[in-house]
């Protein structure tokens, strides 16, 4: 997107240009080997990261500075989505507690209970990819308001501290970069109930696009029967 | 996930189904010499360009259509949000001032308009309606309006309404010439209603170029629900899979696609002789013409003639008035999201399911001069979370996302005042790819539009609410698809920069082909009047060159 973000930076920037270019990772990350001891017992809402034992996966985590791990519940709509309940994800500026600050943040900012950490981990993926030191400084500075730790803090406290520095281009940065992030992969759009492309399935001419019962139907002057053939 | 996210089968098999039209441009263009000084360069292949082709070519003129986008088609369209921005959207920088809300909100990205073969035409919704008779003549019904700049169109109704008959059988817009209304889909069902609950009488499905039923050689609509991401099926009518191949057909258009304009040339006695643009590779090329007809939307036409000023023409081209980039307007717009007990999945089907037409109507007891349309409009989740609310985030912003199926959405759009302070300049502190002034768009919201807001989205939500809303969300103005004005039509030179044919005052064989020659907005959204203009522009340019007076 070399010739856009600028005009799209309060959008929440442009499509990252990487995960347009590479389709497998565009709403997808890193998903460890199944059945990964403790993997099951662990509840994602909480932000608890399990000790997984990964010693494949490991040495390639060590490379980056910091790694994200956590598990999607088994009960949730995105089991079905995913390969495994276990995921990781690797940071390569951003050390693992930074990621979790920057998580913490977008739950702040976008609190959806039903969306896994999974996806907020996305955006620490995303924001770890442009990484500088004025991002590092607003993740520290978060730490610094919340007294020691923001992830650690209380939700009021967490609020506080986010609604101080709503002017601040860090403030803005994570915020803009969440609307992308959070809102465009394919958890979010089964989490929302969007589906996303229809072309593929026929559209929903004959899938419910007039379904809606709890109305009363407009006359067949105001919306005249679809044309099947 | 990975492996169920882009699935890129068939569609299954329907009946009424016709396979998506193969866009097969560039297998017969003809090719022009840069040096052949009879030919007419249209700049711009959208609504007016695209069109304004087709009809010169079919009345065996000689055509060179410059189209600063590539080609894309119903298969190479993408049904993902931010992607298919990336593909087609207009995304060259700008910049904005003024006081509208969009200079904070999308500070570089005042317009949501296409770079691409088709131009807008791949984008819009498909709402086709005509202008009512008193919109032609604002200055007349509301005298003078203070701020505001109304001035008469230099035409009627009655002039234009055989090239608009014309204009809805080439586009095949439904209730029109037998075509059937599109089926009404779930979002429709809420406007309807609660429209009808509340008095509201012209509540239908809309007047749309998109087929209802197989017509023209395309299928009819499959509910696809993307139609901002250019129609997959074929079925909403735009230049880039109707007009464009049809003028490729009859061996007299020679369309170059990844060709930016830069600049218009002329002659020591006035008039244009040719342009320049920068090709594919970045190289720049000359093209003679006898005629040249600017079409590259309400931004990008003023800029150009800006661009172009010369000796001659020191203010730029065609701009002896003064109104080059004046009067821009993006119509009075605002959308209502509402939040409802049970699942409505707007996304399902056709963006723009349905209208409200009662408001359109002139009625200052209103408290406003002109008229809005209300019209259904959904979202994804891409760009709801984008659009929603710009820079919003907390609790009450998650509570709509977190109930997305339970929304449906609405589009208010109407007549927004003509204000010379609302204009195109160029910005010459920021520089495009080719080193030209990037174009800014400064807008002041006029009392009338803020009234006229107001109004619809009280309007809006009371129909939401007679259909049984929770709660509703008044949505600010997305970045403009209606661009309007900036090179006006009128009646002398002294104040507007165009006749009645898009013909310029100043220079006889320079053309506006596009929404820039609007007078006035009307509360409908443009684009059939756009092509009803090019179709009437067409037999002008013929007729003139028949008899030499070009």
């Amino acid at each position: 997107m070399e010739h856009c973000p600028a005009a799209l930076a309060h959008i929440g920037g442009a499509p990252d240009k990487t995960r347009n270019d590479q389709e497998t990772t565009t709403r997808v990350i890193p998903i460890a080997p199944k059945a990964q001891p403790g993997a099951d017992a662990c509840n994602d809402e909480d932000g608890r990261v399990p000790k997984l034992d990964l010693p494949l996966a490991r040495r390639e985590f060590l490379k980056g500075s910091g790694v994200l791990m956590g598990t999607i519940a088994t009960g949730s709509v995105l089991a079905a989505l995913a390969p495994s309940p276990a995921w990781a994800l690797e940071l390569k500026t951003l050390s693992t507690a930074e990621g979790k600050t920057l998580m913490a943040m977008g739950r702040v900012l976008y609190p959806h209970k039903k969306l896994p950490d999974a996806v907020y981990a996305l955006l620490a993926k995303d924001l770890d990819a442009k990484a500088d030191a004025a991002l590092k400084a607003g993740i520290a500075g978060l730490d610094q308001a919340a007294g020691g730790s923001f992830v650690k803090a209380s939700a009021a406290k967490k609020l506080q501290v986010v609604k101080a520095i709503e002017d601040t281009p860090f403030f803005n940065t994570v915020r803009g970069q969440c609307i992308t992030s959070l809102y465009d992969n394919d958890m979010a759009y089964a989490v929302f109930g969007y589906p996303g492309s229809a072309w593929e399935k026929g559209g929903y001419i004959t899938r419910g696009f007039q379904d809606l019962k709890w109305l009363p139907a407009p006359t067949a002057e105001a919306s005249p029967p679809p044309f099947l053939g | 996930m990975a492996a169920g996210a882009h699935r890129r089968s068939q569609p299954a098999a329907l009946p009424g189904l016709i396979p998506p039209p193969q866009n097969n441009i560039g297998d017969t263009l003809a090719t022009f010499d840069f040096g052949d000084d009879s030919v007419v360069v249209i700049i711009g292949s959208g609504a007016g360009g695209g069109t304004l082709a087709n009809e010169l070519c079919q009345k065996g003129l000689k055509v060179v259509v410059l189209e600063a986008g590539g080609v894309q088609s119903p298969n190479s369209f993408i049904n993902d949000e931010w992607k298919s921005f990336s593909q087609l959207a207009w995304l060259d920088p700008l910049t904005t001032s003024g006081t509208w809300r969009l200079a904070k909100d999308f500070a570089g990205l005042p317009a949501w308009i296409c770079k691409t073969v088709g131009g807008t035409t791949t984008h819009w919704a498909g709402a086709s309606l005509r202008f009512q008779e008193h919109e032609f003549r604002t200055r007349t019904v509301d005298g003078e309006i203070a701020g505001a700049n109304l001035m008469d169109w230099p035409l009627t109704l009655k002039d234009l309404e055989p090239y608009d008959a014309r204009a809805e059988d080439k586009m095949g817009v439904t209730r029109t010439n037998g075509i059937p209304g599109l089926p009404g889909n779930n979002n429709f069902k809420v406007m309807y209603a609660g429209a009808t609950k509340l008095g509201y009488k012209e509540v239908h499905t809309g007047n749309m170029a998109i087929n209802s039923r197989p017509r023209d050689g395309r299928g009819r609509c499959m509910q696809l629900g993307f139609c901002f991401q250019g129609c997959k099926s074929g079925a909403k009518w735009s230049t880039l899979y109707t007009e464009l191949p049809r003028a490729e057909k009859t061996g007299n258009m020679d369309l170059r696609p990844q060709s930016h304009v830069v600049r218009i040339e002329h002659n020591d006695a006035g008039k244009v002789t040719g342009v320049v643009y920068m090709d594919k590779d970045g190289k720049e090329q000359r093209q003679k013409a006898r005629i040249v007809c600017v079409a590259g939307n309400s931004i990008e036409t003023p800029r150009l003639l800006l661009l172009s000023a010369s000796n001659m023409f020191k203010d730029g081209l065609a701009n002896s008035s003064g109104q080059v980039g004046r009067n821009y307007m993006r119509h009075m717009t605002g959308s209502v999201y509402a939040m409802f007990k049970q699942p409505v999945h707007m996304h399902r089907g056709t963006t723009m399911a349905g209208i409200v037409r009662d408001e359109a109507r002139h009625d200052t007891r209103r408290g406003f001069a002109g008229g809005y349309e209300l019209e259904t409009l959904s979202l994804g989740v891409p760009f709801m979370a984008a659009f929603l609310n710009p820079g919003a985030w907390g609790a009450e912003f998650a509570e709509y996302m977190d109930n997305y199926t339970r929304l449906a959405g609405m589009w208010l759009v109407g007549e927004d005042m003509p204000r010379e302070s609302n204009r195109v300049t160029l910005n010459t502190s920021v520089k495009d790819k080719y080193g030209n002034p990037v174009p800014n768009v400064h807008f002041d919201d006029h009392p009338n539009d803020v009234a006229m807001r107001e109004h619809a989205f009280r309007q809006g939500q009371a129909i939401d609410e007679a259909a049984g809303a929770i709660k509703s969300f008044r949505t600010p103005p997305y970045p403009s698809t209606h661009n309007l004005g900036a090179c006006r039509m009128g009646a002398n030179a002294r104040d507007s920069v165009c006749n009645s044919w898009g013909q310029t005052h100043d220079i006889g064989n320079l053309f506006i082909s596009d929404g820039s020659q609007f007078t006035t907005g009307g509360a409908e959204n443009p684009t059939l009047t756009i092509v009803t203009l090019a179709i009437r522009q067409a037999e002008y340019i013929a007729s003139q060159m028949t008899a030499r007076a070009i």
